[in-house]
């Protein structure tokens, strides 16, 4: 089990290294000068340019960049953003916000998504099951963004019960309207997840042993048939945290929220090269490590899963 | 079956939790008037901030020499006299016993200190431009301005390069305003914590929240005209405007600038006698660079009257933008004093198709058009809508192809015109810096000025601005700006389309909201009820 995870750490460090590069060469390669679109509409001087150009580094060759960045980095120095702000203080003002807003999406899914496709499971066909069937379906067809706008309109500006968008300091109550919408989508995807998983464990030969045995009801759904059920369920779970921790972009602008999302977005549009590359990079360790603690949670649900020596 | 109802309770209990949850926000302080704004692209320094997020923050916290009324029209805000015999040298009186709100008097230095650091190549500041009259400026070496000199702690002297008869009226700009000795010891944390003169003040250390707002309160110590009614700001930094309107219309934000464009329709239904309607300092246009084939000399300019005639701006504008521009009739805007609808020429900017396919014959008869006509936009701003529109239209009257040509961002899409790459016609627009014509005129049409995307160059137009510069009133001035637009009518090195209409709204807890000149909210005069 140590070995196993020291292994999986150690794979890490050229992941990291690979993605950095790529990710700063695509940043270096995106056509439009980011120091031409900081002077506006206004003329660009020319003298004043190079100054700037000099100043980003952005005059050197893409390796010298990169070095240069990456050298940084291992002092703890994430770089600049073209407001002066050192990009590791907005990684730690953003963060904390997105980490917030998607542990709430991700209760949501597991509460509302495990308990609802349960039901539907072992209640298959019958009136509960068609409609979270046909629920589901329409949260699946509707983009986000159209269930972002009427759930602030409905719940925020008409009915009064939160605020429209979320205030600087982003805690959880101010954050739970817009995991709502986040987790919508998800919830979907988990209860036709995990109603054709319990179908499936159902009918398996050790269910019928466990109530042939003379056990209560509940013990075989709680023990055999929902702990058997929860492994796709719960890797669909892992990546989606992943995705909700670096894709909320348009969630994050409809409520204004102060996170990741909104932040990647405006310093991609800047061309801020270390803050796009810093934000990146952050996210994939996120993943890394949210895929590591998933594949130990496999052994914990199914002890029939051994990790190597 | 247990289970079942178990399961059911803990989604009822989720749904229930969330929303007491949600139902406890909201609250704030008092008397502190909220309004939106956009995340500082720079730090907050004056002489590097050339865009609207920063610019609403440094107006607030500072007090130049002059200040802008809602019409325009310059008021001494420090300033004691500005005076000038021949429009070269300025005398430029301040009143004494002003501070900035860390104690320190502000004195003539203050000023002259600010404005060499604007000015100094080796700064590389983005408001260098607004020194360049000032003797001593130069681009090519890093060296002090000549120009400024002290007289005593409460006057100094300006000596420009050239006659610049409205200096005066520059002076409220941003770019001009004093700094505090903080400033040069340590720029880069000062930009972070910025110490002004003026109304308001940064609420504490660190009141600029990154990407989220900035706190101000009022600055007691403020001696000058813009007074605030008010405890205070609190600048909310929105990603969309989208957003910003969700909070407005839940009396969650005061005041707004701007609305979103799915709001355009229903704005004035939704805030009632709330919503703020009203003409603003921003020009609206597209360039056909005369390096184009077929757009060089007199065949140029008869193809391009041919397209301007082609386009029904009235229409255009109700069916985009729901009546929210107006039509332009010359190359400034209405809001500036001494603009005229009426100026020779400007009948271009009429539609009249038969006149247009008469001009592109004649234009044909110089040499026969080839290729087809695009206008380039970059696609992050929301232009394609009326790009398209436009294009559509030139391509019914005179039957050519014609189409937009999308950019995808702002970035890029200025890159391809500063280099000259771009081969095609692009759209451009201007929002002055100051209320005055010569600030729509001078930096874009002026023969190698700094915004003369199109590279425009004519001889007699430059001469009427020199003429207008030195002229002794502003009147007087404004007669050679008229006539140095009769000649761009003929030549149209940029096309008119509309000038931009400010529009906003306020919220049930605020009355006394005016918007001023320049589009922006008069935050100092809006009372909290």
């Amino acid at each position: 089990m140590f070995g196993y995870i020291v292994r999986r750490v150690l794979q890490a460090i050229p992941v990291f290294l690979g993605t950095t590069l790529l990710i700063y060469f695509m940043v270096f390669a995106m056509p439009g000068d980011p120091i031409v679109a900081l002077f506006g509409d206004k003329g660009v001087n020319p003298a004043i340019a190079e100054h700037l150009r000099h100043q980003y580094h952005l005059d050197q060759p893409f390796i010298v960049q990169y070095l240069i960045y990456i050298g940084g980095v291992f002092v703890g120095d994430f770089g600049t953003s073209f407001s002066g702000q050192p990009v590791a203080n907005i990684l730690a003002q953003t963060f904390p916000v997105t980490i917030r807003l998607a542990i709430l999406a991700l209760l949501l899914e597991m509460i509302v998504g495990i308990g609802v496709g349960l039901i539907s499971g072992l209640r298959k066909g019958k009136l509960f099951d068609a409609s979270a069937l046909v629920v589901s379906l329409i949260f699946i067809s509707l983009p986000i963004f159209v269930i972002a706008f009427v759930f602030q309109f409905v719940f925020a500006i008409k009915l009064g019960w939160a605020r429209p968008t979320v205030s600087g300091a982003a805690n959880w109550g101010e954050l739970i309207l817009p995991a709502i919408v986040l987790a919508t989508v998800s919830i979907a995807y988990i209860i036709r997840l995990t109603r054709s998983s319990v179908i499936e464990t159902s009918g398996q030969d050790f269910v019928r042993t466990a109530y042939s045995k003379g056990l209560s009801g509940a013990r075989v759904v709680r023990v055999h048939i929902l702990r058997n059920s929860l492994i796709p369920v719960v890797t669909f779970l892992a990546v989606d945290f992943g995705v909700l921790l670096v894709g909320a972009t348009v969630t994050e602008g409809i409520f204004n929220v102060p996170g990741v999302g909104r932040t990647l977005y405006q310093a991609i549009i800047r061309g801020e090269g270390p803050t796009v590359v810093s934000f990146v990079t952050v996210m994939v360790l996120i993943y890394l490590v949210v895929n590591l603690l998933t594949d130990l949670l496999y052994a914990a649900l199914d002890p029939r899963i051994r990790y190597g020596k | 079956m247990r289970n079942v109802k178990i399961g059911a309770a803990l989604v009822a209990v989720a749904a229930t939790v969330a929303l007491t949850l949600t139902g406890c926000a909201g609250g704030g302080n008092n008397n502190i008037v909220s309004t939106n704004g956009s995340e500082p692209q720079n730090p907050l320094i004056t002489t590097n901030t050339n865009e609207t997020g920063g610019g609403l923050i440094l107006d607030s916290i500072y007090a130049g020499l002059e200040y802008y009324d809602a019409k325009g029209a310059p008021v001494n805000d420090m300033a004691e006299s500005i005076t000038s015999s021949d429009n070269i040298t300025w005398d430029i009186k301040i009143k004494s016993g002003w501070k900035f709100t860390n104690g320190e008097a502000v004195t003539a230095d203050s000023y002259i200190n600010a404005w060499q650091y604007g000015a100094l190549l080796d700064n590389a500041q983005l408001n260098s431009y607004y020194f360049d009259i000032i003797e001593g400026f130069s681009y090519e070496k890093s060296q002090p301005l000549t120009g400024l000199s002290k007289v005593s702690d409460t006057e100094f002297k300006v000596k420009l390069s050239a006659a610049q008869s409205d200096f005066p009226l520059r002076l409220g700009y941003s770019g001009f305003y004093p700094l505090p000795k903080a400033f040069f010891d340590d720029p880069k944390a000062f930009g972070e914590n910025p110490i002004g003169n003026g109304p308001y003040m940064l609420a504490e250390k660190g009141a600029w929240k990154h990407n989220v707002d900035i706190n101000l309160v009022k600055n007691p110590d403020y001696q000058g005209g813009r007074k605030p009614l008010n405890g205070g700001l609190d600048i909310v930094f929105y990603a969309t405007l989208e957003a910003a309107y969700a909070d407005l219309q839940a009396d969650n934000l005061d005041v707004m600038a701007g609305i979103p464009d799915s709001a355009l329709k229903t704005y004035k239904q939704d805030l009632g006698d709330r919503a703020v309607q009203q003409g603003a300092a921003v020009f609206q246009s597209f360039t056909i660079p005369a390096r184009l084939p077929h757009f060089s000399g007199e065949e140029g300019n008869l193809r391009r009257q041919a397209i301007s005639m082609s386009i029904n701006r009235p229409e255009l504008i109700q069916a985009i933008f729901n009546g929210t521009r107006q039509p332009a009739k010359d190359f400034t805007s209405p809001v500036i004093a001494g603009w005229s609808a009426d100026i020779p020429g400007s009948d271009v900017t009429t539609f009249n198709a038969a006149k247009a396919k008469e001009l592109w014959a004649k234009a044909d008869a110089i040499a026969p058009w080839s290729g087809s006509f695009q206008i380039a936009y970059n696609a992050d701003g929301g232009h394609q809508g009326w790009v398209d529109a436009i294009t559509n239209q030139i391509k019914n009257t005179l039957s050519i192809d014609a189409s937009g040509a999308p950019y995808p961002t702002f970035g890029e899409f200025r890159t391809a015109i500063t280099d000259k790459t771009i081969a095609t016609a692009f759209r451009t627009g201007w929002q002055a810096d100051y209320p005055a014509l010569s600030n729509f005129l001078e930096p874009i049409y002026q023969t190698g000025a700094g915004a003369n995307d199109g590279q425009y160059s004519n001889a007699d137009v430059d001469a009427l601005f020199v003429k207008g510069n030195s002229a002794k009133s502003l009147d007087e001035a404004n007669k050679y700006f008229q006539q140095a637009q009769e000649i761009l009518f003929k030549e149209l090195p940029a096309v008119p389309m509309w000038y931009g209409i400010t529009d906003g709204g306020y919220s049930t807890k605020v009355s006394n909201v005016a918007f001023g000149w320049n589009s922006v909210p008069i935050l100092y005069n809006v009372l909290k009820k």
